[in-house]
């Protein structure tokens, strides 16, 4: 079990400590990198900055309805460990899924549109924030129950190794999963059946506003699937490459050994649980801490890429341009594509039709004519 | 046609789907080496081995769940829940994960499975292994609940729930296992392709004084009822639900359109049960046609006791009902006997 | 902004017909200003506008019929207010039943209303109704749904019904014996009869058809007309008619009638024979008060009042507008009332008031040619007068014939009410004032 940065207790005090670790440089060298490579890692973390951005935006213009989880502060984490998923593999995730659906392949035009509520969204508008879902990029959805998806993560897993493939399912959560009941039925069912899966944790440090302190009695995630014999790692979730790198290690040591592992990337949280959440539980210390330059994720990419001469201003400016563009258009698909017809209210309530289903509209009475 | 019980009908049934299609497999606590509580499953382990007898932790979240997931990669789980009871440790992954993945996600994947697991009182199971609470699932659009009762049709509506590509909620009852009935003679043929329409009730018996109307178990009993009353010059008529969700309420009112008078017994209890959505449905289809107000007959409003004299008295029986029956009738005039 | 809803204009209208925008799309309107004039089942009537601001939507064209309720147009604060429609067809079309469906189940409610009144609560048309008598108050009877079904179809009375239910419920055993044995069954209640006419009406608006080889095509039919159908034949299929008939020497009554309007010839007051002839009803109708009656849901009314209705002939069909206390009018207040009244009435702005209370009715064919006709009952009153044309004939007069001017006269009485011995007394009456006219003023 590594044990990278830990990140036990965050106080004030502490976070001289987080500081230190942002200064100190012990990610992946660049020397093996293509810089392309590394330059798509920047793009694609600048694009979900972007995308949530413009997100939150249309939130506070009630373009955007319901709950609504921004992945802001997450970006590294994010594109490292959809980088170190083949397209073949599956992804769960919770309901913090907009950069992991865009991540895993999905057009972020129809991921903005499902934001929207319209017929292009990636689910017709039936879902939503929380339930981003395609089965071709094989993003199996997001899910709002904490939770709800590791069960359905591990039967994913099941129905992999019945048949004998060879893909992984990732299985992504927050910290405060840790703490619920489907959370231990599922590691103890995954390490006994063998199953092809890593979890991750994504570490925030905040269970919407209940530390980890005061919500894991123990309170270094990583090491929580030792009662099932889950090996577990902890990761920079600021730094993408040593996300990258840890999570493709243990998603072909789940290929390799059909078994599961665990992963906790931890990084801040830039802002509250939601975009409604004004995190008043935050001190003004705390806040600033989630939303420095040290700790953000670009910043800190962007400052090595710098350093390595990958990253110039003027192409930092372009990508910016350029990312800033994509995201307009998707807001402005998403605009422009069609709402539900209340015809089609109920199409997916069966898959196979059977008689005496209900059509009935709330005033309607049971025995229309 | 041969003659055998409920209990047999389910375990061949289930045995012939999963020689049919690969894709079916069984899960659930005690259903492989221990060859299943009530003994369902007997035999499918020796037979089909381990990857598709798969013994589950007692963890009826994960292993609920666990099937969920892999039926929406395409595999057609059948769980067993030793009882319905337990289905409470579960039901987020019934209700807000099977029931919702399909519309939820605007239709991309569909989660053929079929929760099998039986209710019922009546075995001195006390308080928390005596409900029924089919009621839950019976309430939540994306889920089909069926209840069979007889063999013949455990076997038919098996081989729907496992070959239908929504989670149906498969009801049995304790009380029914060993009841016997007809059953075609390929019954248990994979390539049987008898299956029941999910969503029909039926009637099982007709008559002219009363429509009694009951489920599971209690269409069962109803079906007595109706035969003892018959000796006294009653003539019932009866109606077996079959099917919780969706639900067949033409049917029912159709039979009450023709006796003008109802009674509905059921297993669970009275207030919110089951009986009262067909009672209101009664009311608003069959309005001009009722004689008397419809009667509910339903278990006493208590946590089951132990004690087997309580535990009878809270049960619906076939003298409760007929009682109820003859109230009902003897106040639209008919002669009772 | 805010919708104007067909509003009930009377206490038997149902839905109401657009007769004319006063205002026009775009106009200022005040609290106060005549909006919209209205076609109820009785009158067309003048609706206003209950706040300021600018009509900025008609959602209902002349001529067409919605229930009330139903939006009817939009007041909003500025003339440029754009009226929120239909947005999305699918919402809408759940949101808003169709005017059919909303007038079915306006429909129902009537039916449904009907069913539990007494019947004096509801006035006959187009007359109005005797003041109810506590009657209503009387409890429904308690019946299983089946069973009140049942006795609306073969007719049955149900209030007449013993039940043998649980306290007294009728339930269907009562309906089979009552309906095998005759029970006490009498005439078919009108409630009844109402309600077995539904089906076929309810067909004939769902599913019309006209290809019947006449040729035939639907015309628009106005409330007044639709009205006209229902109670008359409410009235011929319930009220037992009996009918009277005696023929007048009007010799008499032409003169006083000449002397009459030559005292009043400065005042442009011209008194017709038929003013004489309702005088003369009321009159006779103070010496005969057992005609002045209605039967009502088993109940025999005594009229305190008067009020002598006279049946004219509209555009529309026919109403009866109401004189009432005519016994207290005087020769030339009837003329010029009955002048005026007429005059609304072609226009169509009787009020309801003006054509409700009614305790007796005059039908004058006589302009038309008419010898002599049997008037139709207006219920719930108990008789109606039908008058002929005066003619000459030769009659026998003091042992010799004489050319003498005469009128026909038809009484229609309901026989639930009046017996035939009475109705001849009041009818011998009636002619021997009209043959010595000074009567009819003393």
């Amino acid at each position: 079990m590594a044990d990278t940065a830990k990140p036990k207790g965050r106080t004030a005090a502490r976070s001289s400590g987080t500081r230190r670790r942002g200064r100190k440089d012990t990610s992946p060298g660049l020397a093996d990198e293509k810089p392309d490579t590394l330059l798509d890692y920047y793009r694609q973390m600048v694009f979900v900055r972007r995308f949530e951005e413009r997100t939150a935006q249309a939130y506070t213009q009630a373009r955007i309805g319901g709950y609504c989880h921004l992945n802001l502060g997450e970006e590294a984490t994010v594109v490292g460990l959809m980088t170190a998923l083949r397209e073949s593999d599956y992804l769960f995730t919770n309901y913090r899924d907009h950069g992991y659906a865009i991540g895993k392949g999905m057009d972020p035009k129809r991921v903005m549109a499902e934001l929207y509520g319209r017929t292009d969204g990636v689910s017709k508008g039936w879902g939503g924030s929380m339930h981003m879902f395609d089965t071709e990029t094989r993003m199996l959805g997001g899910y709002g129950i904490v939770g709800g998806q590791l069960p359905l993560a591990a039967g994913a897993a099941l129905a992999i190794s019945y048949r004998g493939g060879d893909e992984v399912v990732m299985c992504q959560m927050g910290d405060g999963t840790t703490n619920i009941g489907a959370w231990h039925e599922t590691l103890n069912i995954a390490k006994l059946w063998d199953l092809p899966i890593v979890f991750v944790v994504v570490n925030n440090f905040t269970g919407m506003g209940t530390t980890v302190e005061r919500s894991s009695a123990e309170p270094d995630l990583y090491k929580r699937g030792a009662a099932f014999r889950i090996e577990g790692e902890r990761v920079d979730g600021r730094d993408v490459l040593a996300v990258r790198d840890t999570a493709a290690r243990l998603v072909e040591r789940a290929r390799e050994e059909q078994t599961p592992f665990l992963l906790e990337a931890w990084s801040y949280r830039m802002k509250g649980h939601s975009v409604v959440d004004p995190a008043k539980y935050r001190t003004d210390e705390q806040k600033d801490e989630a939303r420095s330059e040290e700790n953000d994720p670009i910043a800190l990419f962007g400052e090595k890429l710098t350093r390595e001469g990958i990253l110039t201003d003027e192409l930092r400016d372009e990508i910016a341009a350029s990312v800033k563009a994509e995201v307009a258009e998707a807001a402005e698909f998403a605009e422009n594509s069609p709402h539900p017809e209340v015809s089609t209210l109920f199409d997916y309530t069966y898959a196979t039709p059977v008689p005496n289903e209900s059509t009935r509209m709330p005033a309607d009475p049971v025995f229309a004519e | 046609m041969s003659v055998i019980t409920y209990r047999q009908a389910l375990r061949d049934t289930l045995r012939a789907e999963m020689v049919r299609d690969e894709n079916v497999l069984v899960m659930g606590e005690e259903i492989g080496v221990f060859e299943g509580s009530y003994k369902i499953t007997e035999g499918l382990l020796k037979e089909f081995g381990p990857r598709r007898v798969k013994d589950t932790p007692i963890a009826e979240e994960g292993f609920v769940g666990a099937a969920v997931g892999a039926a929406m990669l395409g595999l057609r789980p059948v769980v067993e829940l030793m009882t319905i009871n337990f289905s409470l440790i579960a039901i987020d992954q019934i209700i807000n994960h099977a029931a919702k993945i399909y519309g939820m996600f605007g239709g991309q994947s569909s989660v053929p499975m079929v929760i099998r697991t039986p209710g019922g009182g009546g075995q001195q199971l006390g308080a928390t292994h005596s409900q029924n609470i089919e009621l839950f699932y019976s309430f939540i659009p994306g889920l089909k609940v069926l209840a069979p009762s007889t063999p013949a049709e455990a076997s038919e509506m098996l081989r729907a729930a496992i070959r239908d590509d929504d989670p149906v909620l498969f009801l049995e009852n304790l009380g029914l296992y060993n009841s016997k009935g007809e059953v075609a003679d390929d019954y248990a043929e994979p390539d049987n392709d008898s299956v029941a329409t999910i969503g029909r009730a039926k009637v099982t018996r007709e008559g002219s004084d009363i429509t009694l109307i009951g489920y599971s178990r209690m269409a069962m009993v109803a079906g007595q009822v109706a035969e003892k009353l018959a000796e006294e010059d009653i003539d019932v008529e009866v109606v077996d639900l079959r099917c919780l969700r969706p639900l067949d309420r033409q049917t029912f009112v159709d039979s009450v359109k023709k006796t003008g008078a109802a009674v509905i017994c059921e297993d669970d209890w009275l207030t919110y049960g089951i009986g009262a959505e067909i009672a209101a449905s009664i009311q608003e289809g069959a309005f001009d046609y009722l004689d008397a107000p419809v009667r509910r007959v339903a278990m006493a409003e208590v946590p089951m006791p132990y004690a087997k004299p309580l535990e009878t008295a809270a049960l619906p029986s076939v003298e409760s009902i007929s009682t109820a029956i003859k109230e009902t009738l003897s106040a639209v005039g008919k002669r009772v006997g | 902004m805010s919708e104007i809803q067909m509003p009930r204009l009377s206490d038997t209208m149902e839905e109401g017909v657009i007769s004319t925008w006063v205002k026009n799309v775009g106009d200022k309107v005040a609290s106060g200003d005549v909006l919209v004039e209205i076609e109820t089942d009785k009158a067309v009537m003048e609706y206003e506008a209950y706040e300021d601001g600018y009509l900025v939507k008609q959602s209902v064209s002349e001529g067409d019929t919605v229930p009330i309720g139903a939006v009817i147009g939009v007041i909003a604060d500025s003339p440029d207010a754009v009226p929120e429609d239909s947005g999305d067809g699918g919402e809408e079309k759940h949101a808003a039943p169709p005017k059919e469906e909303q007038a079915e189940k306006a429909e129902d409610l009537k039916e449904a209303a009907e069913g539990t009144e007494a019947e004096a609560g509801k006035p006959a048309e187009p007359a109005g109704a005797p003041a109810p008598s506590g009657d209503d108050e009387a409890p429904r009877p308690r019946t299983s749904p089946l069973a009140r079904r049942l006795a609306r179809e073969y007719g049955l009375d149900i209030t007449k019904i013993r039940g043998s239910g649980p306290k007294g419920r009728i339930v269907r055993a009562d309906i089979e014996a009552a309906r095998e044995g005759g029970a006490a069954q009498e005439t078919p209640h009108t409630v009844e009869a109402k309600e077995e006419a539904k089906p076929a009406a309810e067909k004939a608006v769902t599913a019309p058809s006209f290809d019947d080889g006449r040729d035939s095509e639907e015309l628009k039919v106005s409330n007044v007309r639709k009205v006209i159908a229902r109670r008359l034949t409410e009235s011929k299929q319930t009220v037992p008619h009996f009918y009277l008939r005696r023929t007048i020497d009007a010799e008499a009554l032409k003169a006083f009638r000449a002397q009459i309007n030559e005292q009043l010839s400065s005042t442009g007051v011209k008194v017709s024979f038929n003013d004489l002839i309702v005088k003369a009803c009321a009159t006779t109708l103070k010496l005969h008060p057992a005609v002045n009656t209605s039967w009502v849901d088993d109940k025999l009314l005594q009229h305190g009042r008067v009020n002598v209705g006279v049946a004219v002939a509209v555009d529309a069909g026919l109403v009866v507008p109401v004189l009432h206390d005519t016994d207290k009018a005087t020769l030339s207040e009837i003329s010029t009332r009955t002048r005026e009244l007429a005059g609304k009435a072609r226009d169509g702005k009787l009020k309801p008031q003006e054509m409700s209370g009614g305790t007796f009715s005059v039908s004058n064919l006589g302009m038309f040619g008419v010898d002599s006709f049997s008037a139709v009952i207006n219920p719930p009153e108990a008789a109606i007068l039908a008058v002929g044309a005066m003619r000459q004939e030769p009659v026998v007069v003091d042992g010799e014939v004489a050319v003498r001017n005469r009128i026909s006269l038809e009484l229609s009485v309901d026989h639930r009410a009046v017996d035939g011995a009475v109705g001849a007394a009041f009818l011998k009456d009636l002619a021997e004032i009209l043959e010595e006219p000074m009567r009819i003023i003393l």
